[in-house]
């Protein structure tokens, strides 16, 4: 086991400088950050000399051993942007991502799961192709559009909910939460849908097909030959074997969620990781984009890593593999 | 102040606040980015300092009618050429209560103008300040300098004292990954006192009850929130979670206008957006044959006179610009009214033109324009492709974000390409002249990528870096710009308009600048 982490954890640091590199090399592409630090009547002289100091004329593996060393050391330098740290930076906007992807995996879990099984057990009842016609519009509507629409409704039609902002948020130990404030709760409710519209559609599809495969295995067969009620026949035997696969995927895409919760970020204004990366890439604020990139691989290898972990706690397989190889070397 | 008086101090604030919480006064409004930092040396980026301008104070400043009217001094003289003597305000203070002298001024000038510091251009011709005595600083230039009133409206004055507490008394570099103590805090002399601050959130400001002026507002907090999506920020102000609104998008105006209870002010802005043709590489990036064609007088106004600006205002902008013919918007001084008429639309004598300059079949050419900074970049950069096909001119049209855009065309790569100018912060007709229209020499030609060069307008740009006289110097600018209009090395297209939305209980002055002056609203 604790062979198998440490080789996680190289595997993983390799990741990681790798996914440094080639954002690296790709920052050549996107364009200067001078104009946008510099007013526009700037002579020439004075372009020049910030881009030296700035060490943008520094050839690339120059720059990048710079940014590695200093990354290593815990610093990923000052944003060009808001001349702050870039590591203050994103520890102030991590805990707005946070509880939004955290409420949306929530609420993914809650909603799609009995839909999901429901429309297992149900497949030709009317509600059943009420959920699944729904779905398809979840997997098709794109974020944006959700948001726009949400907010058109329940921001300007009916005023019932904040069109953008996470409302008052209380510090907790250098923790900010919207979770403890009504206003925040409310801000919370149309950026956790819109983020989350596309999950519960997954984990449901994902759980009927499961749920379908395993209500035609044996042992459910011989369950209710038993005599066992429905309710523990469903819920005890089937459900229970069809989440192993629902828990992995909900891992995966909790770093999916994460990465990619910029859109929703922007609709909303959600000052949240993803609002930050937006704002860096128009202002072309490298160090902002490199820590943020390298910060989002950390987090997808350390939630990959966790779920190979769980597949070794609960496959037995596995670890009878691992045995073997062992004792073979 | 010793402590216990000071808890006494601020519950008796605090009972007057809450009593008082019938007459609160608040305005919350948002513009498309956060305020990037509180240290106004920082940054030397307009919608940042025009923030700022609320919590601190320059020496002179702009008022509704941008005119330069005093602020922190109250008067001025040139003592000789080089040496300007500036009369400070007395009685002013700073939020913390310490009073202003001259001695803040000449730190913050110092910070402002040190090596290092990021908004050092902005005082280019600033040599050393001395103080004289408690109250007077001379200003030491390096040379005659007519613009220097216009610099110093963006540099304000932070207090010396509180500075060397927290040592800030120097300006923050970002290439030395230090961040400065006032990055995050502010001790200004302005009519409001930082309250809150969330980046990309909101900030909060609120009412400076000793402000050394006379209050014309009637406000006692100020909330700003940034909200970068257009649809966003137009529901916001719907909605009424928001109070005003900055850069509301074309498409939006007449549903705002539908909607009671809202308000649109507008103006044009000072902001001039063009097409620069790069009259120096031997053969255009994006042409097959060989040759410029841009170098040929003929063929740029053959470009010129294809463009039909009356369709393209009433079209894309919806009516709302200004179509120009100079590259400064009426706002700015040196503008001519007399110059500002354009060539005039005419697709036959484009044709003529190109086909005299020998081009009967027209050649191709590309296109470079922003997709995310001006109103309706990329829909502009369309249109005058389709224009110039009907000429027999074919146009590729790359459109790209600005940054990458910037990238391209100021290291000469574009062949036509668009960019907007409103000369701030320097709000004169110089900052076009010295950096576009001077061929690229000493400070001058920065945005000059292209090479035009014109001996006699270089010649009168350096006559009118020195001028004394206003009224001389101001007819030099005319004469240059007479000059280049004439030989079209850029194509004015118009100034595109400054759109703001807000309630109907809300009174503010807008100005060309497009900077927000909060200290002369009123809200119901």
């Amino acid at each position: 086991m604790i062979a198998f982490l440490i080789r996680r954890l190289l595997q993983g640091a390799l990741v990681m400088l790798t996914v440094a590199f080639i954002a690296f090399s790709m920052f050549r592409f996107v364009g200067d950050p001078v104009t946008n630090m510099l007013p526009q009547d700037a002579t020439l002289e004075q372009r020049t000399e910030l881009q030296e100091r700035l060490g943008l004329n520094d050839p690339l593996p120059l720059q990048f051993g710079h940014f590695v060393t200093n990354a290593v050391q815990g610093d990923f330098g000052i944003s060009y942007r808001n001349q702050r740290p870039v590591s203050d930076l994103i520890a102030e906007r991590l805990p707005a991502t946070m509880e939004m992807v955290f409420a949306a995996v929530v609420l993914s879990l809650v909603i799609g799961i009995p839909m999901g099984v429901y429309t297992a057990l149900r497949r030709d009842s009317w509600l059943s192709h009420l959920f699944q016609g729904l779905s398809l519009t979840g997997i098709s509507v794109p974020t944006f559009v959700t948001g726009i629409l949400l907010i058109l409704v329940f921001s300007v039609w009916l005023n019932w909910l904040p069109s953008f902002g996470r409302g008052e948020v209380v510090e907790i130990g250098g923790w900010s939460t919207g979770l403890l404030t009504v206003s925040g709760l409310k801000a919370l409710i149309m950026p956790v849908i819109t983020l989350s519209l596309f999950q519960i559609t997954l984990i449901m599809r994902l759980v009927r097909a499961e749920m379908l495969e395993v209500l035609k295995t044996d042992y459910i067969r011989f369950a209710r030959a038993r005599g066992l009620t429905n309710r523990v026949v469903n819920f005890g035997h089937a459900l229970r074997n069809t989440l192993m696969p629902v828990i992995t995927i909900t891992g995966l895409q909790i770093g999916a969620l994460i990465a990619f919760a910029i859109i929703t970020e922007t609709v909303f204004q959600w000052p949240g990781m993803g609002l930050l990366f937006m704002q860096a890439v128009s202002f072309v604020d490298i160090p902002v984009m490199s820590a943020y990139l390298v910060m989002v691989s950390l987090i997808f290898v350390v939630i990959n890593t966790i779920v190979d972990m769980l597949y070794f706690v609960v496959d037995p397989r596995l670890r009878v593999d691992a045995g073997k190889n062992t004792t073979g070397a | 102040m010793k402590p216990i008086e000071k808890t006494l101090a601020m519950t008796l604030l605090a009972t007057c606040v809450a009593t008082g919480a019938a007459q609160a006064k608040t305005i919350t409004w948002a513009d498309t980015s956060d305020v990037y930092s509180m240290d106004p040396h920082g940054q030397a980026i307009s919608p940042t300092l025009a923030f700022l301008h609320h919590i601190y104070e320059p020496l002179v400043r702009y008022n509704k009618e941008l005119e330069i009217e005093p602020a922190l001094a109250t008067g001025w003289e040139a003592v000789e050429p080089d040496r300007w003597r500036f009369t400070l305000r007395e009685g002013v203070t700073f939020h913390d209560g310490s009073a202003f002298t001259a001695e803040d001024v000449v730190a913050s000038l110092e910070r402002a103008t040190h090596p290092d510091s990021p908004i050092r251009g902005n005082l280019p011709a600033v040599a050393k300040v001395e103080k004289v005595d408690e109250y007077t600083v001379d200003i030491h230039l390096n040379g005659n300098y007519p613009l220097l009133l216009n610099d110093l409206t963006n540099v304000y004055v932070l207090d010396k004292t509180w500075m060397d507490e927290h040592g800030a008394l120097n300006p923050v570099d970002p290439s030395k990954g230090e961040q400065s103590y006032a990055t995050t805090h502010t001790n200004g002399t302005g009519p409001f006192v930082l309250d809150t601050r969330r980046p990309d959130a909101e900030t909060v400001l609120t009412v400076n009850e000793q402000w050394w002026d006379e209050a014309e507002h009637n406000l006692t907090r100020i909330e700003f929130t940034p909200i970068a999506s257009d649809a966003t920020r137009v529901s916001a102000l719907l909605s009424g979670q928001i109070d005003m609104m900055l850069s509301v998008p074309l498409q939006d105006i007449s549903r705002l206008e539908n909607a009671s209870g809202f308000q649109i002010l507008e103006t044009p802005g000072l902001r001039t957006i063009m097409l620069a043709l790069n009259q120096s590489p031997e053969t255009l990036a994006d042409s097959g044959e060989g040759g410029n064609p841009l170098r040929d007088l003929g063929v740029r106004k053959a470009l010129y006179q294809a463009i039909n600006m009356e369709l393209i205002r009433d079209k894309l902008m919806r009516g709302k610009s200004r179509n120009a013919a100079l590259p400064v918007a009426p706002a700015v001084p040196g503008y001519d009214a007399e110059l500002d008429e354009r060539f005039p639309y005419d697709p036959e004598a484009a044709r003529q033109l190109l086909a005299e300059a020998g081009y009967p079949d027209g050649f191709s050419i590309g296109l470079d324009c922003p997709n995310d900074r001006y109103v309706r970049d990329e829909e502009i950069c369309q249109a005058i492709a389709a224009m110039w096909a009907r000429i027999g001119v074919e146009t590729r049209v790359n459109a790209r974000n600005a940054s990458n855009h910037w990238q391209e065309a100021l290291n000469g790569g574009s062949d036509v390409w668009m960019f907007g100018w409103a000369t701030l912060p320097m709000l004169d007709s110089f900052s076009i002249l010295s950096q576009v229209l001077t061929s690229p020499h000493d400070k001058y030609g920065a945005w000059n990528p292209g090479g035009y060069e014109n001996p006699e307008v270089d010649e009168l740009v350096k006559r009118i870096s020195v001028a004394q006289d206003e009224q001389e110097r101001l007819a030099m600018i005319g004469e240059a710009f007479a000059l280049t209009k004439a030989e079209v090395p850029l194509i004015p297209l118009h100034q595109q308009p400054l759109i703001w939305a807000a309630n109907d209980g809300i009174q503010l002055p807008q100005t060309p600048d497009n900077k927000v002056r909060l200290w002369y609203a009123t809200v119901d």
